[in-house]
């Protein structure tokens, strides 16, 4: 029986940590339960009506000022900063923790009075997780690492496995595994079951989020039955994309996401955290996406260790936005640093 | 609070609407909102304010419509309306200007209507506002089309249209689009709450280049609405409250003006186990919480399905505690201001005075405000199930199985909209049809579209807007209905029998010969003075007992169209095969010739029977990934007084226009000449007409039509009769507001086609469907 276990706030962590400190663990890891066929099969997921509600968040929340400021350096904290390119080198990923240290230009950070603020994490392959740990070495920003084959997942298991080991010896404290998608799309649940607790299992301390690459599930019903296997299997995460899909993130697929969150949250008292990935490019997404996970899941969730935003391009649209909130006048993107 | 502190608390903070524009613009017209008569403006008195609810700060004064200026307003519309209707292509590009013109001045709308009403900014700028000006849009198409399609259709002429304060804006649109693109020219009071959009919306008229009187408005309150029932109008279009539309009902009855009404309702929204919840949850906000539940359609009446009831509610709750409360020009707030503080205290008082199930409230600021309220543990019994609360309040209990969801959403005065959740289609497309309710929602909720039709049974009123069968409450067909003239039962001083073999034609009630149950009988008499026979004087009882036969005969309603047509065909079958008998009975009761009347009654069944599986729906071009199906359902108890003229074809006509569409139906025969109802019955009993499906009477229609129009389980009264009855008929049909088709002392010759739309009503099933 898994009865909620709220950990007892850490005492120490002082309201400005948290915007350095990633993440503090405050809640029960999910251990995961035993597969519950019964409830991944009640599962249900009405397409019409999930992209109604989708469709009408954006008019109905609406954060301005500096509010709206303050919701865009939530974001960056919340961000994954990524780069998952062919040709990424040492350079290229130092270039990147650079960027993840000092996400906006620090007089604008001064005059917000957000001095500090750093993203949540940086995203790269496995073969760059040292550089990126020394690059960003004493910074508190975490090192993730994409595994298990991404983005297919289709090398051979005993491999992919061993690649979760490899990076978390590496140092990468997350690691971002893909599923089998064909596990959901022949309905093999159990395999899923399978296949997710083993790799989590090899994650060990590090903590895994669990691709589940919803633009080649087919349906959302699909996405809501992977969502609840992946969570009853240990995923400390559940992510949308690799990023590589026709389609990744989306609001419909996230709302029946956080909303499987809620229903595993309702039934075994462990928060699970909830990454979407892939196309979030504009400060206003960004803030719809908060105001969606603030709705449905509710003010905890907006904390780097229950939620991450996977974006490249992101940070940019929001350093604009910062720079026009402080200046008065529409920002350039030359004007601010690239990663 | 510092960025810094926010981005601690990730409050939403304030988002306000600026209202600046639109209170400027009403205090550069003088802050009154007042009549606009033959396209100008004026009088303009400060009789009465209206307020803001939310801040309850007044926003200008209101001109109280009198009677004179009603009169004006529609000898101005009577003026101008000749004019107005003779181009259909000309109206629609006025229709195109006005919903252009909304659409340049869409925010001042928005905010105009938030100020005034309470509703959230949220509401009026992306719902409100978007749906009356595509209304407007669609109905610029209905006007250009009007010539080609419907062709035998004409303009009523002057219709008044009173419209309610929930929707301000969108009501007017609702109202005034239809009746422009059929030629009719319009008097429109807005709600005495809620003036000032009809304000913009006027000057959009002018700019909009529609003619002088076309569009006139009259501002006032109760009265002012009064005078323009009274006036002379040939329409009244009504949205309000039941308690309203049964006094408007009442006083338009005999005048002949066409009428319709949208009123109240209790809508169920039913909630299986296989539903997806969450979304079910979230439907709820926009069924209960839009418009702070003061929505005619509002799904208000939660049922659930027992074994996930107690999880839907925590879900619910949960739901409702992330529910905006406040500042309505806010944009992000889910749940404004009630409209008035009368308003208010009725929903408060309502509230309070039940003590039963389990309420669970969230918290609203003080004002004139109500907070989201859920009470579950209600059973069918509870007042709070019955009564329309028309606030943010959900009642709610549960159901063990479909036939039950069914049951419970049925059980109710009202039958406006429904909606279904469930992720089966074999039950939500079972149960979709078997709800009394004009529009149904699958896995939705108020979804809502010009090119559908919106509109209810029972209580809930009569006539449709928007979609193509709202076209017929603004139009009539074109013929000129003469004077009819009364017949007379021939009399004598003679007495003696035809026939010395008497012959009894008793009344035919349930599938069987029934006696009268007062036990009087009435002679006819030849037109020579000869005794043909008695007829049975049916009383109320009897009309009682074929109301509970028509009840035994539900069955038929659920027939296939085949089927019906089949025992129409086999009707007409055997009365051919009876022909020269029928034609000489109908001849010693006329002294006419008989022939005729049997070969038309013949080719009527013929008619009928075609259409009895030919009267096709329609599916809607809404704008959703779905479709909306018209279906074209039975009215049900159908009471009809026969033409007097026509001894058999009075009866046979209606009759098998009823039972093509699946209505059960009483006739009461021909009042001169009732003898033919032995002959029909006979005909009847031999071509397999179902037990209860027809039932015949014979009796004095004076006597009669109260009765009928006052039974509570009768769903339409129709009356060709020769007796002086459209008035009775229409005023105690005020009683369940059963829908009504009466002469008015007028020869109508309806085409098959009115008779079929008479005897059906529009239901909306919205599907919306994707994986």
């Amino acid at each position: 029986m898994l009865a909620p276990q709220e950990a007892t706030l850490q005492t120490t962590a002082s309201p400005t940590m948290t915007t350095t400190q990633l993440p503090q663990v405050q809640e029960q890891r999910n251990d995961g339960v035993p597969l519950d066929l019964d409830w991944v099969m009640a599962a249900q997921a009405n397409t019409s009506a999930i992209e109604r509600r989708a469709k009408t968040l954006p008019g109905r929340r609406s954060v301005k000022k500096d509010y709206q400021a303050a919701w865009l350096c939530k974001a960056i904290s919340l961000m994954d900063l990524t780069t998952l390119s062919g040709d990424d080198s040492e350079g290229r990923v130092r270039r990147l923790c650079a960027k993840a240290r000092q996400p906006v230009a620090q007089p604008i950070l001064e005059t917000l009075g957000m001095e500090g603020l750093t993203t949540g994490a940086i995203c790269v392959y496995h073969d760059m997780v040292p550089t990126a740990v020394d690059a960003l070495a004493g910074s508190g920003i975490r090192v993730a690492a994409v595994s298990t084959g991404f983005p297919a997942g289709l090398s051979p298991f005993h491999l992919r496995i061993a690649e979760i080991k490899e990076s978390v010896k590496a140092g990468a404290e997350e690691i971002d595994i893909v599923i089998s998608r064909r596990h959901v799309l022949t309905g093999n649940w159990q395999a899923l079951y399978d296949e997710m607790k083993e790799m989590r299992e090899a994650c060990g301390d590090a903590h895994v989020k669990a691709i589940l690459a919803t633009g080649e599930l087919g349906t959302l019903r699909n996405v809501a039955r992977a969502s609840l296997v992946c969570m009853m299997a240990g995923a400390d995460f559940i992510k949308t994309s690799t990023g590589k899909e026709p389609v990744n993130a989306t609001l419909p697929v996230t709302l029946t996401m956080i909303r499987a969150i809620r229903d595993y949250q309702d039934r075994t008292g462990i928060k699970v955290g909830y990454k979407p990935a892939g196309g979030i490019s504009k400060a206003k997404d960004a803030l719809v996406y908060l105001s969606m996970i603030k709705d449905e899941l509710g003010d905890r969730w907006l904390q780097p260790d229950l939620f991450r935003f996977g974006a490249s391009s992101l940070l940019g649209d929001i350093e604009r936005q910062l720079e026009h909130h402080v200046t008065g006048a529409y920002s350039a993107s030359w004007r601010h640093a690239i990663g | 609070m510092t960025i810094k502190e926010i981005f601690d608390t990730m409050d939403y903070g304030p988002a306000p609407e600026s209202a600046s524009e639109a209170l400027q613009w009403l205090s550069d017209r003088g802050g009154i909102a007042g009549h606009y008569i033959n396209g100008k403006w004026g009088p303009l008195r400060d009789d009465f304010p209206s307020n803001n609810p939310a801040t309850s700060e007044k926003l200008a004064g209101v001109t109280k419509g009198t009677a004179e200026e009603i009169d004006t307003a529609v000898q101005a519309a009577r003026k101008a309306q000749p004019a107005w209707a003779k181009s259909g292509h000309k109206r629609a590009r006025v229709l195109y200007a006005i919903a252009r013109g909304m659409q340049k001045h869409s925010r001042l709308l928005a905010v105009m209507e938030t100020l005034d009403n309470g509703k959230p900014i949220r509401e009026s700028r992306d719902i409100d506002v978007p749906l009356a000006i595509r209304h407007f849009y669609h109905h610029a198409g209905f006007a250009q089309l009007m010539r080609t399609e419907l062709p035998d259709r004409e303009p009523l002429g002057v219709c008044g249209q009173i419209i309610p304060w929930n929707f301000p804006l969108l009501m007017l649109a609702w109202k005034i689009a239809p009746a422009l693109a059929m030629g009719n020219t319009v008097v429109l009071k807005p709600a005495e709450y809620t003036s000032l959009s009809a304000m913009v919306f006027a000057e959009i008229c002018t700019e909009a280049g529609v003619p002088p009187g076309v569009v006139n408005i009259v501002t006032g309150d109760g009265e002012t609405g009064a005078a323009l029932v009274s006036a002379e109008v040939d329409k009244i279009a009504f949205t309000g409250s039941t308690e309203v539309g049964r006094k408007i009902r009442e006083a338009t009855a005999g005048s002949g003006k066409a009428l319709s009404l949208e009123l109240g309702g209790k809508s169920p929204y039913i909630v299986f186990d296989d539903a997806d919840m969450d979304s079910a949850v979230e439907g709820l906000v926009d069924a209960i919480w839009f418009n702070q539940g003061q929505v005619c359609c509002a799904g208000s009446r939660l049922l659930v399905q027992e074994g996930i009831s107690e999880r839907f509610y925590t879900k619910l709750k949960t739901r409702m505690d992330g529910l905006r409360i406040g500042d309505p020009l806010d944009k992000c707030i889910d749940v404004g201001a009630i409209v008035d503080p009368v308003q208010l205290d009725q929903i408060s008082k309502m509230v309070s005075a039940n003590s039963e199930g389990e309420t669970y409230q969230t918290k609203a600021p003080k004002g004139c405000f109500y907070p989201p309220t859920l009470i579950t543990g209600l059973s069918p019994a509870s007042t709070l199930m019955q009564e329309e609360i028309f606030g943010p309040v959900l009642v709610a209990t549960t159901f063990r199985t479909p036939s039950e969801a069914v049951e419970i959403a049925n059980n109710t005065r009202y039958g406006l909209a429904a909606s279904v959740w469930s992720e089966n289609i074999n039950l939500a497309l079972d149960i979709a049809p078997k709800l009394a309710a004009g529009i149904v929602w699958v896995n939705g909720t108020n979804m809502m579209d010009a090119a559908a039709g919106f509109g209810g049974v029972r209580e809930s009123g009569f006539g449709r807007e928007g979609g193509w069968e709202g076209l017929s409450g603004y139009t009539k067909p074109k013929t000129t209905a003469k004077p009819l003239k009364k017949i007379d039962a021939y009399t004598t001083e003679d007495g003696h029998p035809a026939d010395p073999l008497d012959r009894t034609a008793k009344l035919y009630i349930g599938g069987k010969q029934a006696r009268p149950d007062g036990g009087y009988s009435k002679p006819v008499y030849s037109p020579k003075g000869k005794l043909l026979g008695h007829a049975s004087v049916a009383n109320r009882k009897d009309l009682r007992n074929a109301v509970e036969a028509m009840n035994g005969a539900k069955g038929w309603s659920k027939s296939t169209g085949h089927l019906r047509a089949q025992i129409l065909y086999y009707i007409a079958e055997n009365l051919s095969a009876r022909t020269e008998e029928l034609a000489k009975r109908i001849k010693d009761l006329t002294g006419k010739s008989g022939q005729d009347e049997v070969e038309h009654c013949i080719r009527t069944l013929f008619t009928f029977a075609a259409w009895a599986d030919k009267y096709d729906g329609q599916v809607h071009g809404v704008p959703i990934r779905g479709v909306a199906l018209a279906m074209k359902e039975p009215i049900g108890n159908m009471a009809v007084f026969c033409d007097d003229g026509w001894p058999l074809l009075g009866m046979i006509s209606p009759m098998a226009a009823a039972m093509a569409m699946g209505n059960r139906v009483t006739l009461v025969a021909s009042d001169p000449f009732p003898l033919m109802v032995a002959e029909l019955y006979q005909i009847l009993e031999t071509s397999d007409v179902p037990a209860g499906v027809a039932n015949i009477l014979t009796g004095d229609h004076a006597e009669l039509a109260p009765h009928a129009a006052g039974h509570m389980d009768i769903d339409a009264v129709w009356s060709f009769s020769g007796a002086d009855i459209s008035g009775v008929i229409e005023k105690a049909s005020a009683g369940n507001l059963k829908r009504t088709w009466v002469n008015h002392g007028k020869q109508i010759e309806p085409s098959a086609r009115d008779m079929l739309a008479a005897a059906t009503e529009v239901k909306n099933i919205w599907i919306p469907y994707g994986e």
